[in-house]
């Protein structure tokens, strides 16, 4: 192995970054205590933690980006390249950021500037911190694009972001992370955002950029099978601490810590009684949602965008169906035109009776068994509501039942998705994200549906809260006997809850079939890359 | 849910309480509150400060309440069977001989000419008249007094009409979207350029505006300060997912409008409403001071400019006016800007 081969080398390890005993202080609160660790040339690091343990704030204090004083160091010190930078001014710091160290970040939306060109962007650090002129620049910005990989970079130049897709956009970052060749590259979750597929090639990327530029990577992820592609060494963090930290091949076969057991644990197991299938009890024909597109001065519908095209499904009673697809490829939407929120085409069979046409009113009837789950949990619950407001809502809308009998139902709901009595007259900021996400399954359940769709309901948690959900749902559909549309592009997740699965692509079924049919055996080319991408991480 | 209820939620909300902290935390626009209301509150009592009429009157051991009740003149031993005018020294004096009289702070209403002045009106202040008089020699103190009432209650009822049709407007708008928006949004630009100066010049032609008339052609171009806002807040609100999560509950569009979304919008309501009030307050008055407002004769903050202008050796009279109109827009303007504060996401929390 190539590590064996660095120590045995006889140039001495140089190291690019050194933390020690460092401690991290908003205002009162600690949010980091006494962590060290060190990167050497051409290594990776990988920082491995849930939301909330100190991971983000710990790469963020190397480039001295946190709000000062809000966030101050007790003790501790950084090292870059053998200088301290706990302390130093802001000039100091503005060359050193984006020089010696970069960053890539989360969110490839949001990080570029929307208005302006791709080839802007990157020479604005190259005119920052090496005096190229615009020819030289130019040059530079080419050179990077093709060591990034973008195909046809010199038409990309003058591209604008929204020109780009999500892995383009992350291409750019990182080309803009390596302009200046740093000696340390802090990756910041760079590829959560991104599809399975898009995220292997961001990893390759990233891994064959290090080989070639020799640079230390510090790596910020809560996903433990990129540390197990990438990194070289690992900590563990749980609430400000390292719990664990050695070498990937140590922590994944003998984990020591109770925590990173957990961790390691946390990968949802396939555990599913038989299900014996008679009548479906939910069936789409042809299914379509066509957007219209309009130009012209009387907005003439001149062609459509077919979100969803002709797609046909069966669901019975005490089934789950796993819809996969990457980004865009319409598992939302369909959905949302089953539940009939937007306008569609085809019939939606629903215990014998078409939905499709029905009023208003008349569809009232059958939304409570059909409820639905998103993947915010953020977003998915009103802020000025409380949590029996929320959860009684669906009950009032019914219209049919008193308030001694509403109140036993949320209560019994309440019971049902395991959380405390007491949560009843809270708000939802009050709550985390796992929490949230039960009490938006306490709001459907609460209507006795027949069919739970699940929209990535787990995609927004940590892995640990992400099992727990997963064991509730796997129970309460035992004990409800219900059938699930559980949507995700996680397919470790898919794999483990559903009896079959349907694969979309481009708003159209790819491949269609019981679950571990389809994982042995995929019959389609496009399920085969999207499984061999999953695949290369487990 | 009733009312109070209903009330008890929203003080119990947490980001209420903050909302409200934030807006204490503002001293100027905390005391700017607290001032304006006790000066309406005041106003409201105007007839028991400012009157011709006394508060009580005592006579042959049996009490009077002139201010809420008219009495004949016979009733006090007097000739004529006519209302008593109690400023007559005559029905004075009649009066005191059996009993005694309690007059308000000001023994003027605003209509009460004083024709005890010994110079020509417009009268200098003294201690009778304590802001003098105007041109016709009514006190100014007690004309001040009616007309900030009136002025306050006419915004008032203003903001509130046109906060309630521009919010309905907007949430329709916003929340369907599509063609319901479109034809709207033209309709308001081809309405906003109406002249409603001209409007209401001719319409000062036709009728006598009156205190309703004036609100309801006033009403026809206000209501369109809050549409933009709103229709803004329901276009993004309409697709959050707890909307959409109400709507796959099966709510009807009028429940969700008004429990999910409006509460959004309201933050940007009350954050235009103090301003939309101080612009109606001006608005009425300009229009006083050009004749084209309330009926001759009416207390009034823009006659009392017009006064103060065509009797330029009076300052009194100007400066009065002056000195009102500031304090009640400085007033405004504070408690304004600490409601847009206190709503302000970014801030507070």
């Amino acid at each position: 192995m190539s590590k064996t081969k660095s120590i045995s080398a006889a140039e001495p390890k140089q190291l690019v970054l050194e933390v020690n005993d460092l401690s991290i202080s908003f205002g009162q609160q600690q949010v980091v205590e006494q962590v060290s660790f060190a990167i050497e040339k051409g290594k990776t690091f990988a920082l491995v933690g849930e939301s909330g343990s100190g991971k983000s704030v710990t790469a963020l204090s190397i480039l001295q980006l946190l709000p000062f004083p809000a966030a101050h160091y007790p003790a501790g010190s950084i090292k870059l390249m053998d200088k301290e930078v706990i302390g130093k001014n802001h000039t100091v710091m503005q060359a050193l950021r984006g020089n010696s160290a970069s960053m890539i970040f989360q969110e490839p939306m949001t990080s570029l500037n929307p208005l302006h060109t791709i080839e802007k962007q990157i020479s604005e650090i190259l005119f920052l911190h090496q005096g190229l002129n615009k020819k030289a620049a130019q040059c530079r910005c080419l050179e990077l694009l093709e060591l990034v990989a973008i195909p046809e970079p010199k038409k990309r130049l003058g591209s604008y972001p929204h020109e780009l897709s999500g892995g383009q956009r992350q291409r750019v970052m990182i080309a803009m992370a390596l302009a200046n060749e740093p000696d340390l590259l802090i990756a910041d979750e760079p590829t959560t955002a991104l599809d399975v597929t898009v995220q292997l090639q961001i990893l390759e990327l990233l891994k064959s950029l290090q080989a070639k530029l020799g640079m230390a990577i510090l790596m910020i992820t809560h996903d433990l099978n990129i540390v197990k592609h990438l990194a070289d060494d690992v900590g563990v963090m749980q609430q400000g601490k390292i719990v664990e930290a050695g070498s990937v091949e140590r922590i994944f076969s003998e984990p020591q810590h109770a925590y990173t057991k957990i961790l390691l644990d946390a990968e949802p197991q396939r555990d599913m009684p038989t299900l014996i299938r008679t009548k479906p009890l939910l069936q789409l024909n042809d299914f379509k949602v066509w957007f219209p597109l309009k130009k012209g001065l009387w907005q003439r519908t001149y062609d459509h965008v077919k979100a969803v095209d002709g797609v046909s499904l069966q669901l019975h009673q005490g089934e789950t169906l796993g819809i996969v697809g990457e980004s865009g490829s319409g598992k939302s939407t369909l959905v949302r035109g089953l539940l009939r929120l937007i306008e569609s085409e085809g019939d939606i069979y629903f215990n014998g009776t078409n939905l499709q046409g029905l009023n208003l009113t008349a569809m009232r009837d059958y939304r409570q068994s059909l409820q639905i789950v998103f993947q915010d949990p953020f977003g998915s619950l009103s802020p000025r509501m409380s949590v029996r407001q929320i959860i009684a809502e669906g009950l009032e809308v019914q219209g049919q039942h008193s308030d001694a009998e509403i109140e036993i139902a949320i209560q019994q709901a309440l019971i049902d998705v395991a959380l405390p009595a007491e949560s009843l007259d809270r708000y939802p900021h009050q709550f985390s994200g796992g929490q949230r996400q039960r009490i938006a399954i306490a709001r459907a359940l609460v209507l006795k549906p027949k069919i739970l769709i699940l929209d990535e309901p787990t995609s927004a948690l940590d892995r640990t809260v992400q099992k727990q959900i997963l064991d509730l749902l796997c129970q309460l559909q035992q004990q409800h006997q219900l059938s699930y549309i559980f949507i995700t592009h996680d397919l470790s997740v898919v794999r483990a809850v559903s009896h079959r699965i349907l694969v979309l692509k481009g708003g159209k079924v790819v491949e269609e079939g019981e679950t571990e049919a389809v994982f042995s055996q995929p019959q389609q080319a496009y399920t085969q890359a999207l499984l061999s991408a999953a695949m290369c991480f487990n | 849910m009733g009312w109070i209820a209903t009330w008890q939620r929203i003080k119990q909300n947490p980001m209420n309480l903050n909302r409200w902290q934030t807006f204490k935390h503002n001293k100027r626009g905390y005391w700017s509150l607290w001032l304006f209301s006790g000066l309406f509150l005041l106003s409201l009592f105007a007839e028991f400060i400012a009157n011709d009429k006394p508060l009580v009157v005592r006579y042959n051991d049996s009490y009077y309440l002139p201010v809420l009740y008219d009495y004949n003149e016979l009733e006090f031993g007097g000739e004529l069977d006519i209302p008593a005018d109690y400023r007559d020294e005559y029905i004075q004096e009649i009066i005191l001989e059996q009993g005694d009289i309690w007059w308000p702070l000001i023994p003027f209403s605003y209509d009460t000419f004083n024709y005890d002045l010994t110079v020509p009106a417009p009268s200098a202040p003294d201690s009778n008249n304590l802001l003098g008089t105007d041109d016709q020699s009514r006190d100014v103190l007690a004309r001040l007094i009616y007309g900030f009432r009136i002025s306050v209650l006419f915004a008032i009822t203003l903001t509130i009409f046109s906060s309630i049709i521009g919010v309905a407007v907007g949430a329709t708008q916003g929340y369907f979207g599509g063609r319901i928006d479109l034809y709207g949004q033209r309709f308001i630009e081809i309405w906003s350029g109406l002249p409603m100066l001209f409007l209401l010049i001719i319409l000062a032609s036709l009728v006598q505006p009156d205190f309703w008339w004036l609100l309801g052609i006033m009403l026809l171009f206000s209501w369109m300060a809050l549409v933009d806002v709103v229709r803004a807040e329901f276009l993004r609100g309409r697709h959050l997912e707890y909307v959409i999560a109400a709507k796959a509950l099966g709510q009807s569009h009028r429940a969700i409008m008004f429990k999910h979304i409006l509460p959004n919008a309201m933050v940007a309501t009350m954050t235009f409403m103090p301003f939309i009030f101080t612009g109606a307050l001006t608005t009425l008055t300009s229009l006083d001071f050009l004749g084209f407002g309330l009926e001759v004769g009416s207390p009034s903050l823009g006659e009392l400019i017009k006064q103060g202008k065509n009797n330029l050796q009076a300052p009194w009279l100007g400066i009065t006016a002056f000195v009102s109109m500031a304090t009640i827009l400085v007033l405004l303007v504070f408690i304004g800007e600490a409601a847009r504060d206190a709503f302000d996401p970014r801030k507070g929390a």
